[in-house]
């Protein structure tokens, strides 16, 4: 009995540890469809959203530390700076213009958006997108803050992401140009 | 008991046989800090000796004295009655010995340290930059960068985990990391120093006979630390011109169909994103420089000779060779593989 | 007022009867034996240990704690092994597959950290809780509570790391999780955090065992026992405690720096916002080499009772092993930046850490000179323990050798951080500390557990670890000089390192096996050993002047020392401590130097508040790597328990003492039966 109860424990531990600490390396490839965003509720036909899909990155740190490192590398900050925004839209506030489910920020990384996003098609790998798209998820705080960066070792503009408030997503149009 | 003893002598007859292993398998090889290039790996050698040989001695001073100490044993069924005022004479004569001991301890130990202060008082003489060179290394999460310096704009060059020095000459490289602390170390040209983030650490090298040594990183540095090397190239001063006037030059242009539809596949495909090449739009250095990746001897931070079977394995799939470095899979059309290969052996 | 004096009255009336029992004297041996005899089974009921499931969290005889320290630590270094046999199996081919770099980042990072922190600093506290109130003649330890309260949280912290280690969370920035890769933004999840707290967890339990040591070693020792009539194993124990208590608070403060930066974005090692990646090299090497000690003195503690028992002889030197010790100590916290040549140190720092690291060989020198000259003198008694003791000399000093060649700072910069430093500190701390260990098994299971170890096993075990020893760790030294870096997952064929790395994973087996044959041994002797009575070597301590295992009180009559072998000096008409109470725990408190009888105090006995603290601290620190909040919980649940401990407990013996305004007496020399010291 006891030793039954402890197994239950240890599996349930298990099953909650191992995908916060799993390193994957070779990327199976990405089953990890584009749906574009609904932007009004009126839909075509039988009501009903797509099934949302699962980022696997959103489940582990070591992604969204990799998503952090890429959104400094391939110069994600030179448009959206460290989440606050300037050129592009901020990302780490609560407004998101083409929806904040990890399939819409695939779609907007991969195929990129009007008024200055551009496409990463074939340029970052899907394993990478993902992971970037669990990142900028990260920045507003919508993951398990285990799992969430921690501050890195550069000037900090802001608050580590796994110490930021989750902000609750909202709709937004895009900024109007001026 | 002259069952045991032979036993005991067995054992160190064994001893003696590792130690003299030690002395004759320990030369050649080209990532070897007894076998030296140059005068610093030289020096620290001739150090190495003295120290050897020293506590060689010691040591089987002390075992024969622990052997003889032995000799004097009693049988296993009775057990002597224990000793509480052992003989004064031999306790004196056992005294002076001990304090001999002690005093030869201290005087050999003051000798080896003088000989390590003069031996380390030559490696950090100030050298003067008689080569002209200044070289940066930088250390990444796995690879080396190696940036050579030059008051000539047109002189200034990126490479990657190659570093080619002339002959006979000291050369100063500042160390640096971006990421985590990482070692820079040749044994055969010197000992290592550590590259720390926030800190400016330097070494000089020099070698004084031509080849090529390897170098590895000595400082855990995360997933692929093992695999983090690079070679050092040492060559005459017209070869090395020549190398460096070659570095210099901007990437060499596409001539074939192939070659030209290889750089139209490296600036539309994720290559581009970390890797640049000098001459074209590629100019992110999140990665190794490839300008001249076709001149370099080894791929992958000296883990994989630079053969076009090498090359396709690591583009297509880096991470069956170093788990976890920072290279993506790359699932190109063979076609493309192909055009890409044939473009990148073309940098020479 | 006439009910202050009534008090008075009665409380002079209970001292009077106390005085009286004290002063009691018997004439004869006669006498006094039957006297024991019926006073033993009131003794043994005062003393009893609660068994079953409530005596595992409320027992608190230090012998008992002590052999769960040492079954735990064992434990830890069969797991500690069984990594290391992974690592050379890995290693035995180059381009091997067997583990992938991640699994063997964690595993090395795993060893380390068991041997460091799981097995080898606790293994000689419990060497220590064991037997030094036995050495030094008490009935228990200073602080039983505390000291249960100790093993808990150094057992709470074991199974912290391994269940971490076993769910893919096992730490994998080395031992040492030097910054920035063990820092935020090169060690994402929870694995660096849960080394972070495992070393909090192992620090606090270490603090613990060092106070109850010292404390019972400097006033708890039998009437005299004068300072220099301590024996050896107590001085190395106590000179280990006081380096416990300066060096651990330098690595909580690294750990510590570490999990906030990791946790709450401090920028104690972020260089960017003017941290320092080298001071977390400071802090820690500071506690790291001293560590080094903690681990080795206790073994040299080992080795000369060991020496003095089967060499039949007094000590040569007993005050030059002593001072020896004591400078150890000393000049261990003076040389802690030769882990760091590498790193921009100034020259001149250099050449002070150089010198220093040199020096510690002439204490070393004259501890091994003193310990050949004694067995030079004595007359061999040549069993098990004495092997394991000859086994350090061939092993330390060959280590002890190569510590000096990188004590030189040009030949660090060639040696460091390759696998001729794995060769290094294995030959020092398996040689220095393990071989002796294995030998003070050997020599003190007799007393632990009424039977001895089988000596034909014995000498298996011996070879076999002493070969596989040299087999797995002397081609060591070579490829550190070829060029073979350390806490690599692999190499390449090209290296030509192959060979000499197979001699070496082969070496393990024969390691592994002699390690086998001291579990099987151990089992064995259990059942069927011959049984050992109480002075089976006839040695000259405390401890083997009682019954194998030792009575749950230790001493019936506390001895009266006169002499540092106290039992080879033991006279016909020794007198022995009389009228200490026999229906509740009291224990005698002597002073400092002389060892002069001050006081009788009562022991606290039996109680489940410790673990229920420990319980509580491990509510704040083990949550505390996901939430702060945490730490809030935790500091409750801890205070409460502690209320508990402190104040909760009806059986407490003080209180009793001051309800019933009975003073704690003094024992003078006249109570000592039957003739002064």
């Amino acid at each position: 009995m006891i030793r039954a109860s402890l197994l239950c424990v240890f599996l349930c531990l298990f099953v909650a540890s191992c995908k916060r600490e799993q390193r994957q390396f070779s990327q199976p490839p990405s089953n990890f469809k584009s749906y574009d965003v609904t932007m009004s509720d009126i839909h075509p036909g039988t009501p009903g959203m797509p099934q949302p899909v699962q980022n696997p990155s959103d489940q582990r740190a070591f992604d969204t530390n990799e998503g952090k490192r890429l959104y400094t590398q391939y110069n994600c900050a030179g448009c959206h700076f460290n989440g606050g925004g300037g050129i592009g839209p901020p990302l780490m506030d609560e407004k998101w213009i083409y929806g904040e489910n990890p399939e819409n920020i695939y779609a907007t990384i991969v195929e990129g958006r009007p008024n200055g996003m551009p496409s990463f098609r074939h340029k970052i790998p899907d394993s990478q997108v993902q992971q970037i798209a669990a990142y900028v998820r990260s920045m507003s705080g919508q993951l398990r803050k285990d799992v969430m960066p921690a501050r890195n070792d550069t000037m900090n503009a802001r608050r580590s992401e796994q110490r930021t408030e989750r902000e609750k997503p909202q709709r937004s149009s895009p900024p109007l140009n001026d | 008991m002259i069952r045991r003893t032979s036993t005991t002598l067995r054992r160190y007859g064994r001893l003696v046989a590792f130690c003299a292993l030690l002395c004759f398998s320990s030369c050649g090889g080209i990532q070897n800090a007894i076998n030296p290039a140059g005068p610093y790996a030289g020096s620290i050698n001739r150090l190495w000796w003295w120290f050897f040989i020293t506590c060689s001695i010691v040591y089987v001073l002390v075992m024969i004295a622990l052997l003889l100490a032995l000799r004097n044993r009693t049988r296993e069924t009775e057990l002597a009655t224990p000793v509480l005022e052992p003989p004064l004479e031999s306790e004196r004569r056992r005294r002076n010995v001990v304090i001999g001991a002690v005093t030869l301890t201290v005087v050999i130990l003051f000798v080896l340290l003088v000989v390590n202060y003069l031996t380390g008082r030559s490696l950090t003489a100030e050298q003067g930059n008689k080569s002209g060179l200044n070289v940066d290394v930088v250390g990444h999460q796995w690879w080396w960068e190696v940036r050579y310096k030059d008051v000539d704009a047109s002189n200034v060059f990126t490479t990657a985990n190659e570093i080619h020095i002339p002959v006979g000459v000291p050369v100063l490289f500042n160390l640096q990391a971006t990421d985590v602390i990482h070692s820079f170390w040749v044994p055969n040209l010197a000992g290592k120093k550590d590259l720390i983030p926030g800190k400016i650490n330097g070494i000089w090298l020099q070698a004084d006979k031509p080849g090529v040594y390897r170098g590895q990183c000595a400082e855990y540095c995360g997933m692929q630390h093992a695999k983090m090397a690079f070679w050092v190239v040492a060559e005459s001063q017209e070869q090395f011109n020549a190398w460096r006037q070659n570095q210099t030059q901007t990437s060499v242009q596409p001539m074939t169909d192939s070659q030209k539809r290889g750089q139209q596949v490296f600036l539309s495909s994720t290559c581009v994103m970390c890797h640049a090449i000098n001459g074209t739009p590629a100019g992110s250095n999140i990665g190794p420089n490839l300008t001249h990746v076709a001149s370099r001897q080894m791929i992958a931070a000296a883990t994989l000779a630079n053969t076009r079977d090498h090359l396709a394995q690591w583009i297509k799939d880096p991470q069956v060779v170093k788990p976890g470095t920072r290279m993506p899979q790359n699932n190109l059309p063979e076609a493309d593989l192909q055009a890409l290969l044939d473009y990148l052996q073309s940098l020479k | 007022m006439s009910h202050k004096e009534a008090q008075k009255n009665s409380h002079k009336k209970a001292q009077e009867a106390e005085d009286r029992r004290a002063l009691r004297t018997t004439t004869t041996d006669e006498e006094l034996a039957a006297e024991m005899e019926r006073e033993r089974p009131e003794l043994e009921k005062t003393w009893a240990c609660p068994t079953g499931i409530r005596g595992w969290f409320t027992d608190t005889d230090h012998k008992s704690i002590a052999m769960r320290y040492v079954i735990t630590a064992f434990v830890f270094f069969l797991l500690g092994g069984m990594e290391a046999v992974l690592m050379r199996i890995q290693l035995a081919r180059p381009e091997s597959h067997f583990l992938s770099p991640d699994q063997y980042n964690q595993v090395f990072t795993v060893h380390g950290t068991t041997m460091m922190f799981l097995f080898a600093v606790p293994i000689m506290t419990a060497m220590g809780i064991y037997l030094v109130p036995l050495m030094v003649g008490s009935r228990d330890v200073a602080f039983p509570r505390l000291n249960l309260f100790g093993y808990f949280i150094y057992l709470i912290g074991g199974i912290f790391l391994y269940t971490g280690f076993f769910l893919n969370t096992g730490p994998d920035a080395g031992w040492f999780s030097y910054v920035p890769l063990s820092g935020p933004a090169y060690s994402p999840g929870k694995r660096v955090d849960v080394w972070a707290q495992m070393i909090t967890f192992t620090e606090i339990s270490a603090l613990v065992g060092a106070i109850v040591v010292i404390g019972t070693a400097f006033k708890m020792r039998a009437p005299g026992m004068t300072l220099n009539r301590i024996p050896l194993f107590v001085w190395a124990q106590v000179i280990t405690a006081f380096m416990i208590i300066f060096a651990m608070p330098a690595v909580m403060l690294a750990s510590g720096t570490l999990a906030s930066d990791r946790l709450i974005d401090t920028h104690f090692f972020n260089p960017a916002e003017g941290g320092d990646a080298i001071l977390y090299q400071h802090m820690f090497w500071f506690f790291g080499h001293p560590e080094v000690y903690i681990i080795f003195i206790p073994a040299l503690g080992f080795i000369s009772p060991i020496i003095i028992t089967f060499a039949r002889r007094k000590i040569f030197g007993h005050l030059a092993l002593v001072l020896s010790l004591i400078s150890t100590a000393f000049i261990g916290f003076g040389l802690w930046v030769h882990h760091m040549f590498a790193t921009p140190i100034p020259q001149m720092g250099q050449s002070f850490f150089s010198a220093a690291s040199m020096m510690i060989a002439i204490p070393s020198g004259v501890q091994v000179f003193c310990w050949i000259a004694t067995l030079w003198g004595g007359k061999l008694n040549l069993k098990t323990p004495l092997y394991f003791v000859l086994g350090f000399f061939v092993i330390f000093i060959l280590g002890g050798l190569t510590g000096v060649m990188q004590a030189s700072v040009p030949l660090d910069l060639q040696l460091h951080d390759t696998f001729f430093v794995v060769a290094h500190f294995h030959y020092v701390l398996i040689g220095g500390a393990v071989f002796p260990l294995f030998g003070a098994f050997y020599y003190w299971f007799p007393k632990w557990s009424g039977r001895m170890l089988s000596e034909w096993a014995g000498r298996w075990n011996f070879w076999l670890m002493f070969i596989g020893f040299n087999l797995v760790f002397f081609p060591m030294h070579q490829l550190g000089l070829n060029g073979m870096p350390r806490r690599v997952y692999t190499y390449l064929p090209e290296t030509g390192w192959g060979t000499l790395n197979l001699i070496a994973s082969l070496g393990a087996l024969v390691l592994g096996a002699g390690v086998v044959v001291f579990v099987v041994n151990v089992f064995w002797a259990r059942r069927a050993g011959v049984i050992a009575g109480d002075n089976p070597w006839a040695a000259d301590t405390l401890e083997w002047s009682i019954t194998s295992p030792p009575p749950h009180y230790n001493f019936h009559n506390i001895p009266v020392v006169q002499g540092r072998h106290p039992i080879w000096q033991a006279t016909e008409d020794a007198p022995v401590v009389r009228g200490l109470s026999t229906t509740k725990r009291e224990g005698l408190v002597t002073s400092v130097m002389d060892a002069q009888p001050e006081l009788r105090f009562d022991i606290p006995g039996p109680s489940i508040w410790p673990v229920m603290v420990a319980l509580g601290a491990a509510t704040a620190l083990i949550p505390g790597i996901f939430t702060p909040w945490a730490f809030l919980v935790g500091a409750i649940l801890t205070g409460a328990a502690l209320t508990c401990w402190f104040f909760g407990d009806p059986n407490y013996e003080n209180k009793t003492a001051r309800e019933t305004g009975e003073k704690v007496q003094p024992v003078s020399h006249t109570e000592l039966r039957p003739k002064e010291v």
